[in-house]
């Protein structure tokens, strides 16, 4: 399944979707930044609440298919624009991150 | 790719916003000579901790890597306050960050402990008071 079609499926939106057709394969939940690089999987939709522009950063280096924001939070000012100029995709939830995790596995 | 390449970065210490863009560099310019992507990885994540450790701990530094037909080395260089307990510090957990870096979701204390995960060789030098220096070497396959 591609970033764009878990956008649709999952009823996120997008907040920088620059590689919308890059596969997701699994799914990391975590806010601390050294544990996401430790530990989350290249292609995988990382889950998290933290939205400070440090998150692109890491989203490139660890390969991530995606970040998705939950429980509404929306990326700090410019975060979008930075994300959309380095090819990270950023998706947004509403939902707890419990619930977004939920929606990935009914959607993957 | 036979001869050896190496690359400089010079990490800013004041622009905490911009920390990461050597380590983003390097994974470009990996990418470019068709280095392995778990390889790339790898060097991108060990090189992403050192460079933030410089940025947050020692108020940035120099970081050089070489790519040769054996390996991709990694040599990250500051002046900062110098780590006065080597194995602590390399302990997982531990972590002297300040919270207004931890409120950014920096301060896990797994920088170091990533550093030494996703490379092959890696050591730490360093002077309390002067400085560190920390070479890693992530092997390329034979
Ligand atoms: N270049 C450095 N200069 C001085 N002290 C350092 C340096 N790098 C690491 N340290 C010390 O070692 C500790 C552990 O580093 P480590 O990278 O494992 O964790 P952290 O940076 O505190 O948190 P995290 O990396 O999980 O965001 C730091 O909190 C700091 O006290
Ligand atoms: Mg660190």
């Amino acid at each position: 399944m591609t970033v764009q079609q878990l956008m649709e499926q999952g009823g996120f939106t997008a907040a920088a979707l620059p590689e919308g057709d890059r596969e997701v394969s699994g799914v990391y939940i975590g806010d601390l930044l050294s544990w996401v690089m430790g530990r989350a999987g290249a292609g995988e939709a990382w889950i998290t609440i933290m939205s400070n522009r440090n998150i692109v950063a890491v989203a490139m280096l660890a390969d991530t298919a995606c970040i998705l924001l939950a429980e509404g939070v929306q990326p700090d000012e410019g975060v979008a624009a930075l994300a959309e100029e380095k090819g990270v995709n950023i998706l947004c939830s509403p939902h707890s991150a419990y619930e977004t995790a939920l929606r990935l596995r009914d959607a993957l | 790719m036979s001869e050896g390449l190496s690359f400089h970065f010079d990490v800013d210490g004041d622009s905490f916003t911009s920390a990461g863009q050597a380590s983003v560099q390097v994974k470009k310019d990996l990418r470019r000579l068709g280095v392995d992507p778990e390889i790339i990885r790898r060097v991108s994540i060990a090189m992403y901790e050192g460079e933030i450790n410089m940025v947050i701990h020692a108020h940035g530094g120099h970081a050089e890597v070489r790519v040769t037909e054996q390996a991709v080395e990694i040599i990250l260089e500051d002046r900062g306050p110098g780590i006065a307990d080597i194995e602590q510090a390399m302990q997982a957990g531990f972590s002297t960050a300040p919270d207004a870096i931890r409120s950014l979701g920096f301060g896990a204390g797994m920088g170091l402990p990533n550093m030494k995960r996703y490379t092959d060789h890696m050591d730490i030098q360093s002077t309390v008071g002067v400085g560190t220096r920390i070479t890693m070497r992530v092997d390329l396959p034979q």
